[in-house]
């Protein structure tokens, strides 16, 4: 049992990057939680468990033996990818991290790292370009050419999937900022609305396309082998229906989350 | 798609490095994407043996096992066909490694007697589970093994890629088994001349 479950937990390929990264985002929670507490401010339990819940999930998909599976079968890669890039990074944004990371560095202020990263934040935090990025790089990183390039090197795979995780919380950052749209100047609910629905479609087309698509698309699991006979057929087919369902699920739950933020504001308004 | 293309070139430019010669392969050129050649497994004659048997040669390497009923015949005898276009020198200067991901039904002497099928610089390996995930997680590759029926038979899934060295040990080139005999065989002479 015991070994079972190390050798579950063992990753398939060790990522230094990986574990230094995952350890930081739990460390600067943990810091940042710590010192909102001492302000009477701490994130709430729920928070916390989102934020720890998410940033697990992504662990458990990219640096354990799933990842094995991740790499050679289609559609348990595209059960990762919707970890990254829908419940985990979902689960990280709802949990309204930036205030407890930023609460670690304590009253010290950084005015030229801030004005630095100022324009990129604008830029990446942007309706449009969030919307453009969370479904172009869905699409890119299925490309069937670079899909096949990026199964094969082992540093184009670590930055398809960061890529995927960044971007995924991103794009969830936008959609679940709590704070009143009028007073923080953050994207209005209606334009959030727009943007889920812009994603939407897009998925449900790829996710259709690949799912009726002749088999053999993505070749690169043939030419590498699958971690067990599975039809290419049958894998292409599972894979598919993972790429056009449970996202649109995840984009009506996060339709639900901006409608409870807007008919909360819109009580208090009257 | 022109985005994807010149991002797949920025990225090319960065795995493959520099100072590496660059030739127009049929196949698909890896090199520098993964490691060196390096294995330590069991030949035909059940000894332990590592890459050095294939010193100064270039290498055609192919996962398989001798009861596949369709990839592996038909890859190795492409294999044969295109080898059988070079020249006695130039065979010579070229080893195919056949590594069997099925240890359990490939004995030494079974692969012995598979491989002599299919010309004397065919060479059959095989390891332990330990040593088979060694080579495989090297080269990106994976097996598995189904169920087995009521006579014990069982279908094993393992990569369909030949990948090749160049004479230093260096992975340059990702051949399929839908490539026709003269491109494989143009793809030979290239990887020799390296």
């Amino acid at each position: 049992m015991w070994h079972t479950l190390q050798t579950a937990l063992t990753p398939y390929i060790l990522s230094p990057l990986t574990v230094l990264l995952c350890l930081l985002a739990a460390a600067g929670w943990v810091l940042g939680a710590r010192r909102l507490a001492r302000q009477g401010r701490a994130p709430s339990v729920w928070r916390t468990l989102s934020f720890f819940t998410g940033l697990l999930l992504c662990y458990a998909v990219i640096h354990t033996q799933f990842d094995y599976y991740a790499r050679y079968m289609f559609f348990m890669h595209r059960i990762q990818h919707l970890v990254l890039h829908h419940l985990g990074a979902f689960l990280i944004a709802l949990a309204n991290p930036l205030p407890v990371l930023a609460a670690v560095a304590g009253d010290r202020r950084f005015p030229r790292l801030a004005r630095a990263f100022a324009p990129l934040r604008r830029i990446l935090f942007d309706p449009v370009v969030a919307t453009v990025l969370f479904v172009g790089l869905i699409f890119f990183w299925l490309w069937p050419s670079v899909h096949f390039d990026a199964m094969l090197s082992l540093r184009l795979y670590e930055l398809m999937n960061w890529s995927m995780l960044i971007d995924g919380v991103i794009f969830w950052l936008v959609i679940l900022d709590p704070r009143d749209p009028r007073q923080a100047r953050t994207s209005g609910f209606g334009v959030r609305f727009l943007m889920l629905v812009a994603a939407l479609f897009p998925q449900i087309l790829l996710g259709a396309y690949i799912t009726f698509s002749e088999p053999g698309l993505y070749d690169v699991y043939a030419i590498c082998g699958r971690a067990w006979p599975l039809s290419p057929a049958t894998d292409q087919v599972l894979g598919g229906v993972l790429t056009w369902i449970p996202p649109a699920m995840m984009t009506i739950l996060g339709a639900l989350v901006v409608l409870r933020y807007y008919l909360n504001y819109e009580q208090q308004g009257d | 798609m022109r985005i994807p293309g010149v991002l797949i070139a920025l990225f090319a430019v960065l795995l493959v490095g520099c100072g590496e010669s660059r030739v127009d392969f049929h196949g698909k050129d890896i090199t520098g994407v993964m490691d060196d050649l390096s294995f330590t497994l069991t030949d035909e004659n059940g000894d332990r043996v590592s890459e050095s048997i294939v010193d100064g040669k270039a290498v055609v390497l192919f996962f398989g096992y001798t009861h596949c009923p369709d990839y592996c015949p038909m890859t190795l005898t492409l294999l044969a066909q295109a080898m059988n276009t070079l020249s006695e020198q130039q065979r010579e200067q070229l080893r195919v490694l056949f590594i069997s991901v099925d240890p359990e039904r490939d004995t030494p002497a079974l692969l012995k007697e598979y491989t002599a099928y299919f010309g004397p610089e065919v060479i059959g390996l095989t390891g332990s589970k330990e040593q088979l995930d060694d080579v495989t997680k090297r080269y990106r590759t994976a097996y598995g093994y189904g169920d087995k029926d009521e006579q014990g038979n069982y279908e094993v899934s393992h990569g369909l890629a030949m990948y090749g060295f160049d004479k230093r040990g260096q992975v340059r080139l990702l051949m399929r088994n839908d490539q026709p005999v003269e491109q494989v065989a143009d793809d030979l002479r290239a990887l020799i001349d390296l």
